[in-house]
């Protein structure tokens, strides 16, 4: 048993990874994340930065990407469709919880 | 060990097709994937599912699984017969992705994540260390003050005689103050060890709010009601609030004559810019079960000029 107390980082828009960082962390090659981009799945912090930089949220939603990719052989216009739909019914699934706290929480 | 009906779990009949197979995994795939649903056993389904699939889309697989016979029934007490896979030759690293999580029954008849003996690894292979998902349960007031928690992984891992064995860990996590539902920690480096030298894999935690009887959760703001009572509402008052944070003494505006919102500003989740807590007023009456209560609503009804259905013109 590891008695040391771990600290990691939440995946939120404070934090930020460089590009290598970004593609180490998703496993995937740059050629895959550049593809993300294009296909606008992903932003980076500053568009017309030299070096791309990428927040933790994006972090989080290439990762679902590329989970998406692999387990349903979705293409990319197509993961970017489901994501943003996927957005929307979170976004949804919390208002409909404002209306009915007591059972809308599913 | 529980026989595993493949073809139940995939919904299709023994003699289907290997397309028709392909496109009842896609369909169910969809349905149970962990980042569609939000169903509370998707993640158990979809990898039932994966499993089947891992089966059953490999012809020689598929034949080994089916001369195992077809009276064995899902959840039946399973022993693979001796030599039950002779002259069945299984592919080797035909699992992409999260192999680990498979059951027992597919690890007794294709060996651990597919891998079976003699996976050895050769001069200069090197793979990075699977990424590593958990999801962990904590209260509201966890994410008012920080908190810690215990996570025990399951991690596939080559030994130095190149055979894959389970490997238990405990990790202590903290959980920073101020993260919300649905938010991911990294912990790089956590996650399964990379193999010949290779960078370990990483370790995410999905955050989950515990549901709370009294709290409701949005992003940084939380929501709670509070009864009050008719008098505190119209003449005014000063109530304490059991907030996650502790308590607050709050003042009801006088003249407050329906239910309505007050904003605790600050009082949500903490963090750079903190959420609100929103107290949700609820004007509740008492019953009128004694004669003095009853007396009191009488004088009520003679004395105050009020129709609350003025405004319907009835």
């Amino acid at each position: 048993m590891n008695e040391r107390l771990l600290s990691g980082i939440v995946l939120d828009d404070a934090v930020e990874l460089t590009f290598d960082e970004f593609c180490l962390a998703c496993s995937q090659s740059s050629t895959w994340v550049v593809e993300l981009v294009e296909e606008g799945v992903l932003e980076p912090v500053d568009t017309e930065a030299d070096h791309w930089r990428f927040t933790g949220t994006s972090l989080v939603r290439a990762q679902a990407a590329r989970r998406l990719q692999r387990d349903l052989d979705v293409n990319l216009p197509g993961i970017a469709l489901a994501l943003d739909l996927l957005e929307e019914i979170n976004e949804l699934r919390e208002r409909l919880g404002r209306l009915l706290p007591d059972d809308g929480r599913g | 060990m529980e026989f595993r009906d493949y073809y139940e779990v995939m919904g299709v009949s023994r003699d289907a097709t290997q397309d028709e197979i392909k496109k009842a995994y896609r369909r169910l795939a969809r349905k149970y994937h962990p980042d569609v649903s939000k169903a509370a056993d998707a993640e158990e389904r979809f990898k039932e599912v994966g499993e089947a699939y891992a089966v059953l889309k490999d012809p020689e697989k598929r034949a080994a699984y089916d001369q195992l016979g077809k009276n064995w029934k899902s959840g039946e007490d399973f022993r693979p017969p001796p030599d039950w896979d002779a002259g069945f030759e299984f592919s080797e690293g035909s699992f992409g992705g999260d192999a680990g999580g498979f059951s027992d029954f597919f690890e007794s008849l294709f060996g651990q994540g597919g891998f079976r003996a003699g996976g050895r690894p050769q001069g200069g292979f090197r793979v990075q260390g699977e990424d590593h998902h958990a999801k962990v349960l904590i209260d509201l007031e966890d994410a008012y003050r920080g908190a810690s928690r215990s996570i025990s992984l399951k991690a596939p891992e080559l030994t130095p005689e190149g055979r894959v064995v389970t490997r238990e860990r405990t990790l202590n996590v903290r959980i920073p103050k101020g993260v919300r539902q649905g938010q991911r920690i990294r912990l790089a480096g956590q996650g399964s060890p990379g193999i010949g030298g290779a960078p370990a894999g990483d370790l995410y935690l999905e955050i989950e709010f515990n549901p709370h009887t009294r709290y409701r959760v949005e992003g940084r703001d939380v929501f709670m009601r509070l009864p009050i009572a008719p008098w505190e509402a119209a003449l005014g008052s000063s109530v304490t609030v059991k907030t996650p944070a502790g308590d607050v003494d709050m003042k009801v505006p006088a003249g407050t004559t329906r239910s309505r919102k007050l904003r605790l500003k600050g009082r949500g989740i903490p963090g750079k810019s903190p959420g609100d807590l929103y107290v949700e007023l609820d004007i509740t009456l008492p019953p009128a079960d004694s004669e003095k209560a009853k007396k009191l609503y009488e004088n009520m009804r003679d004395e105050l000029a009020y129709d609350p259905r003025e405004r319907m013109g009835a």
